[in-house]
């Protein structure tokens, strides 16, 4: 009896699979992360849910992790990936702390760093599936940047990864403005994140908001968004095309 | 993981489509959600279309293939309750759903739930899968989320259950669907067929019982930060 082997295509450029390991496939991954620079410095969001292909399995994941004393990560795609990634950013910043000499890595070194590490890993066939998103506040410099699985990576006012790219985006574009208080800046991301839960299937209703200023960074405790439902178009849709 | 929206993926309806027997008549049941690959194109569908006055359609899989076979069958049942004189069985509605899944079933993806009440033989569900097979079942489940239901549902189902009880387990059915199943979500609808009628029913999303590791909707962030402190816990 023959096993089944998993198959490349005869085109491919790949080597043998039985290569060490490579992500090949993603297999418990996050959705979007979305964040915006205000007054004080940055907010971030992303839901807690880990999808296991088409099933919503893991429904407390944090994905957004403080890095050091000024940066704050969230990652969407693999999991697995994200930890290491977090394993990766712990020595960095333990190395950076023996130095001892005053000074600390900022968002924009670790954003640096991270960017070399995902575009040598691209550049080796072997990638870490995630999109990050780095934001921080150094020196009253507010710091706000992305990096994808192969490397593209930039800085803006307000970013997101995956969904939130077509979906919060836009919203932000609109409504984004230099110095949004705190509350007007949870308000903006709760209304990305209340429709990327309508209209990505791989949202859950379980969500935190991170927050990082010079002071430092917190990410709020897990809670949910209302929802709304009750239009007439939506209780009788069918009502003028049976069967639509 | 930034990789394209596929935009041109076909709407399917990934879905959680139930129907379930009690004694007196049929409770169908869906959720609302339509996809096209991981967008959500509709989220507030309605998948549970009607054939005749008495016989009801769940549909799932792809929602062209759906729509299509059903609307040829109503306008079939409407031809055959002239010629007949009387309202269509429920048999009738589902073998004919079945002669057009099994003779195309090499171009359709869709799985039906048929249901509905007629005088001869009460409330009756036939579920018609992939490939065109008829089967009479007391109940039945269907599209993606039924994964999540079968070890529910087994535990679950009594015979000769009231209209009540058997509407309420079709929502706790669909809503635990919905709460793992990502192509699967919006609003749960049920419709309720027997010798008195129809009556259709819609629990939008935030009504649904809330299920492990789901919290309690809030309107903001904020009001949980500017909300009172709790009591401090007593030293005892």
């Amino acid at each position: 009896m023959q096993f089944m082997a998993s198959k490349q295509p005869e085109n491919s450029l790949l080597g043998p699979e039985s290569d060490s390991q490579r992500t090949l496939y993603p297999y418990v991954t996050g959705t979007s992360v979305v964040a915006l620079k205000y007054k004080d410095g940055i907010l971030m969001a992303a839901d807690m849910g880990g999808s296991y292909g088409s099933t919503l399995r893991y429904k407390s994941v944090e994905r957004m992790k403080p890095i050091g004393k000024h940066s704050l990560l969230g990652a969407s795609g693999e999991i697995s990936d994200f930890q290491e990634i977090l394993h990766y950013l712990d020595e960095l910043i333990l190395y950076d702390n023996m130095w001892d000499d005053g000074n600390s890595l900022g968002p924009k070194e670790v954003h640096n760093y991270l960017t070399r590490v995902m575009y040598n890993r691209r550049n080796k066939f072997n990638p870490l599936w995630n999109s990050l998103v780095l934001g921080g506040v150094k020196n009253g410099q507010k710091y706000l940047g992305t990096v994808s699985m192969i490397g593209v990576n930039f800085e803006d006012n307000h970013v997101a990864t995956g969904f939130g790219n077509h979906l919060a985006r836009p919203i932000l574009r609109q409504e984004w403005h230099e110095n949004l208080s705190f509350e007007d800046g949870v308000r903006l991301l709760e209304k990305c994140m209340r429709v990327l839960l309508y209209r990505d299937r791989s949202a859950i209703n379980k969500l935190q908001i991170a927050k990082i200023t010079e002071e430092g960074s917190t990410i709020s405790q897990p809670y949910s968004l209302k929802t709304y439902w009750e239009f007439s178009a939506f209780a009788n849709p069918a009502q003028g095309a049976v069967g639509s | 993981m930034d990789l394209n929206m596929n935009v041109n993926a076909p709407h399917s309806m990934g879905t959680t489509i139930i129907g379930v027997t009690y004694n007196g008549g049929v409770v169908l049941g869906a959720d609302s959600r339509t996809s096209t690959g991981m967008y959500v194109a509709n989220r507030a569908s309605d998948k549970i279309t009607q054939l005749t006055d008495n016989v009801y359609v769940c549909r799932s899989g792809s929602a062209a293939d759906s729509q299509i076979v059903s609307d040829y069958v109503r306008y079939f049942l409407h031809q055959h309750t002239i010629q007949v004189g009387q309202p269509a069985t429920v048999k009738v509605a589902a073998n004919l759903i079945r002669l057009l899944s099994y003779s195309n079933k090499n171009m359709l993806q869709t799985g039906l739930i048929v249901g509905g009440w007629d005088k001869y033989e009460g409330g009756k569900i036939y579920g018609i899968p992939l490939g065109g097979t008829l089967i009479e079942q007391p109940f039945a489940i269907g599209g993606s989320g039924s994964s999540y239901l079968y070890g529910f549902l087994d535990q679950a189902w009594k015979e000769g259950m009231t209209k009540d009880e058997a509407e309420r387990l079709v929502v706790k059915a669909v809503s635990l669907a919905i709460a793992r199943d990502g192509a699967s979500g919006g609003v749960v609808r049920t419709v309720i067929i027997n010798s008195e009628g129809v009556t259709r029913n819609f629990y939008p999303g935030d009504k649904l019982q809330l299920w492990h590791d789901e919290l309690e909707p809030q309107n903001s962030l904020l009001d949980i930060l500017n909300a009172p402190p709790s009591p401090e816990p007593m030293n005892i």
